[in-house]
């Protein structure tokens, strides 16, 4: 089997996954949950299993809103076939309890309306929290260099495996926020905390996966010190595919059964994770170990000439 | 390497036996058996997030402009007032916790309808001086005050009156005068329903009512306070009054010298002194055996009996019980599932070491769920998915482990030294692969503290310890069960059972 040969194949696979993704950020752009926005988030249940339509819920908190209290236009959302998840801007606890009473009247059909979940989040505190977010991401891809840097540091070019790790890594988080966009704009799904843990678990993951296959590199470089490096490569890519399509038959296991199984709360969160975690697979067998091997020719002296025996 | 398998696997056992002994029950209890008094006893029973048993949680920020520098001692006295008003308000486990630079997050679980409970835990706090005539009240007791009652408002000044115009609510000068502390039982205040000279009563049912102090002055009319070393050693709190106080106060000690002036914040007594002399010039000093610490206490309850900044809500969530009780019984339901696969899984494609790395998964999960109880961590819903991810990863290096087996199996080496070899050989990779799981989990948790955001906190604390139990599980339970059963099995007579 020979993986690092077709490298460029594999490549051109990510981007084929990554582009469709990056043109859904730019275009559709990723909708911001309350979380990053600040807002009210209502969750409320109807007993008789007959929620209102998206239409009804709207002009119901049209109809409420106020000047000061400024509701209107809120993105309804529904939430198993009984409940339904609302989300305004801001609103207080006496408007809170206006829009459920309308509602149970208006919409109860008789039974109980229940709040499942009221969530309230002001503007400055969603702002700060998208920039501390990203510098979270950030400070985890730069301890996570440094440590692969020292863990690698009796190799030769110990730089070029962080560094390598860190590409396969972003890799990952590309694929995993062009997929949200996709799922954002057909799902109408809004990013979260929920969905900025995924993507901090996703890059740990990814560099698990990464580490394992270069230390196998790290090994084989001292054994095999004769042979040329491509090929050490590939032979420990080779070896320790079992192992990582093994480790990542049983995460995505665990993963599907709460997809399956779990909570609806948590579905986006884990449908995040499961891309994440195919990705990170992929990117460190098909995209971190190439690199290395692409880095060590210096092939990209020869990507703009036409003839390659010129470099 | 040395191989003592025997020792470990009672080690291991040991360790079972008490992660089965602490995930049964709800309280453990630990008796010395010398004087049977109880050692330990601790509640261990799973504590379970807002999101999963249903409750408020409320990010609290200091309503100052940015610029305005916050310490972490005033967002600690802040909480601990805060926690002090929950507590008294009777809602219980409320959870409080700082997140700097400005941030408070409380939690209160169970609770609903958040509206009343913020309001009055938001209040300013209200410091009073109460006139307790020759009875002292331990720290803590909970009286009933005349100030406020008329009409003043909250944090204003209490209008001084002269103590003589207000002697129905105190106790006579000349009772509490001649009457020495020790016998006070004679002119009592706390047992004034009793007395003849139930002076401090002012209700019409002396007999079902509790007793209600008089209210000397509020803390509006402090104008500073310090501790200072004592002339005789030890500390004293040294306090000035505004002006307009000095001259009510100077009176009034003048005529309640020996008796108690309770410091009361948000109707609890902190401390009651003893009016020791008069007090002039608005000058005075709280003499008591304090500490430098307890004395710093004190004064920085004198000092921020309102507190010590003001704080609005920023940020609440409620969640009804429904969701969480639905969600719970949901993810154990996957949790489940999602465990018999990897089981399954692992029997199916490793054989004999697959069943003894399902075996080290079941104590891995034991003792994580032990770790959680006795922490303790509060599983949020995240922090269970963290938790169920983390199955998968523990697996992780038992696969490292036995996929080296093989290989050094087929390079010809006996069983032991192939499971000593494939360990050694595989050590490397699971060190430095968990070892960045655990900074990503350490950020994220620094992420989550910040922002009071539990979900995200209980997710990396979950996922951590993990990652922390799934390294003993893989390192030293697989390889001692597997040394043991290899002690008693021939392995060259079945080569399938490592499906090779």
């Amino acid at each position: 089997m020979n993986i690092t040969k077709r490298r460029y194949l594999y490549l051109a696979i990510s981007l084929l996954v990554i582009v469709p993704g990056m043109l859904a950020l730019i275009f559709w752009k990723l909708p911001l949950g309350i979380d990053f926005t600040g807002g009210s988030l209502l969750e409320v249940q109807f007993a008789s299993g007959q929620p209102p339509t998206s239409e009804q819920v709207v002009s119901l908190y049209n109809g409420l809103a106020t000047p000061s209290v400024d509701i209107s236009d809120p993105v309804v959302q529904p939430l198993g076939s009984d409940s339904l998840s609302i989300r305004s801007r801001e609103m207080d606890d006496a408007k809170k309890a206006e829009v459920v009473a309308a509602m149970q009247q208006q919409y109860g059909g008789g039974q109980d309306v229940t709040i499942l979940n009221f969530t309230q989040v002001s503007a400055a505190v969603g702002q700060e929290v998208a920039r501390a977010a990203a510098v979270a991401v950030a400070m985890a891809a730069f301890a996570i260099l440094i440590y692969i840097w020292f863990a690698f540091r009796k190799v030769s070019h110990a730089f070029r495996y962080g560094t390598a790790a860190i590409i396969a890594m972003l890799h990952d988080v590309l694929v995993v926020v062009g997929m949200e966009a996709i799922f954002d704009h057909f799902l109408n799904w809004q990013v979260d905390s929920l969905f900025l843990t995924a993507l901090l678990t996703v890059i740990g993951f990814s560099v698990h996966d990464t580490i394992v296959v270069f230390d196998r590199i790290r090994e084989n470089s001292n054994i095999y010190r004769r042979v040329e490096y491509e090929t050490v490569v590939n032979h420990s890519v080779v070896q320790t595919l079992d192992r990582s399509i093994n480790t990542q038959l049983t995460v995505m296991i665990t993963l599907l059964a709460l997809a399956l199984f779990g909570g609806i709360n948590i579905r986006h969160f884990v449908v995040i994770l499961l891309v994440g975690v195919f990705s990170g697979t992929y990117s460190s067998i098909f995209n971190a170990s190439p690199i290395l091997v692409v880095w060590e020719n210096k092939e990209w002296r020869r990507w703009f000439h036409r003839n390659p025996e010129a470099a | 390497m040395t191989r003592r398998p025997y020792l470990s696997l009672v080690i291991i056992l040991l360790l079972v036996a008490l992660g089965l002994w602490i995930d049964l029950s709800k309280q453990i209890t630990v008796t010395n058996p010398f004087n049977s008094k109880p050692l330990i006893s601790r509640n261990v029973d799973t504590r379970l997030g807002l999101d999963l048993r249903g409750g408020l949680q409320v990010l609290l920020q200091a309503d100052l402009p940015s610029t305005a520098s916050i310490s972490t001692t005033d967002l600690n006295v802040a909480r601990q007032i805060l926690e002090n008003r929950a507590n008294a308000l009777g809602v219980s486990e409320v959870v409080m916790q700082i997140a700097p630079p400005n941030r408070l997050v409380a939690e209160f679980p169970g609770l609903q309808d958040p509206q009343e409970v913020v309001a009055s835990i938001q209040e300013t706090g209200l410091l009073e001086f109460v006139d307790l005539g020759n009875q002292p009240l331990a720290e803590g007791t909970v009286i009933q005050t005349d100030y406020g009652t008329e009409g003043a408002g909250p944090n204003g000044i209490v209008t001084l009156t002269p103590t003589s115009e207000v002697s129905p609510t105190t106790i006579p000068t000349e009772t509490a005068t001649s009457v020495p502390t020790e016998t006070s039982a004679t002119a009592p205040a706390t047992t004034a329903t009793e007395s003849t000279q139930a002076t401090p009563v002012p209700t019409e049912t002396p007999t079902t009512a509790p007793t209600i102090y008089h209210t000397v002055m509020t803390g509006a009319s402090l104008s500073s306070v310090n501790v200072q070393a004592g002339q005789t050693g030890g500390y004293v709190i040294a306090f000035t009054l505004k002006s307009d106080a000095a001259g009510m106060f100077s009176d009034y000690t003048a005529s309640h010298v020996n008796q108690y002036l309770a410091i009361v914040l948000d109707k609890r007594v902190i401390s009651s002194p003893v009016i020791n002399s008069q007090i002039t010039g608005g000058q005075g000093i709280i003499e008591g055996n304090f500490t430098a610490d307890s004395a710093n206490a004190l004064a920085i309850q004198l000092r921020y009996g309102s507190l010590p900044i003001p704080l609005k809500v920023v940020e609440s969530q409620s969640v009804g019980p429904t969701l969480g009780e639905e969600t719970v019984r949901r993810s154990v339901i996957a949790g489940i599932i999602g465990l018999s696969a990897v089981i399954l899984f692992m029997l199916l494609y490793y054989r004999l070491p697959g069943f003894i790395a399902d075996l080290a998964l079941m104590v891995y999960a034991l003792l994580s769920m032990m770790l959680f109880r006795l922490i303790p961590v509060v599983l949020t819903l995240p922090g269970i998915a963290g938790f169920i991810l983390s199955i998968g990863m523990a697996v992780d290096a038992n696969i490292l482990i036995f996929e080296r087996l093989k290989e050094e199996l087929r390079a010809g080496r006996t069983l032991h030294q192939a499971i000593d070899l494939g360990w050694a050989r595989a050590w490397p990779s699971i060190r430095d692969s968990n070892s960045s799981t655990l900074i990503t989990c350490l950020i994220l948790f620094i992420f989550g503290s910040t922002f009071g955001a539990s979900m995200v906190k209980g997710f990396s604390v979950t996922l951590a310890i993990g990652v922390g139990v799934s390294l003993f599980t893989a390192v030293i339970v697989t390889r001692t069960f597997l040394h043991v059963v290899l002690d008693n099995v021939k392995f060259a007579e079945h080569p399938r059972w490592f499906g090779i």
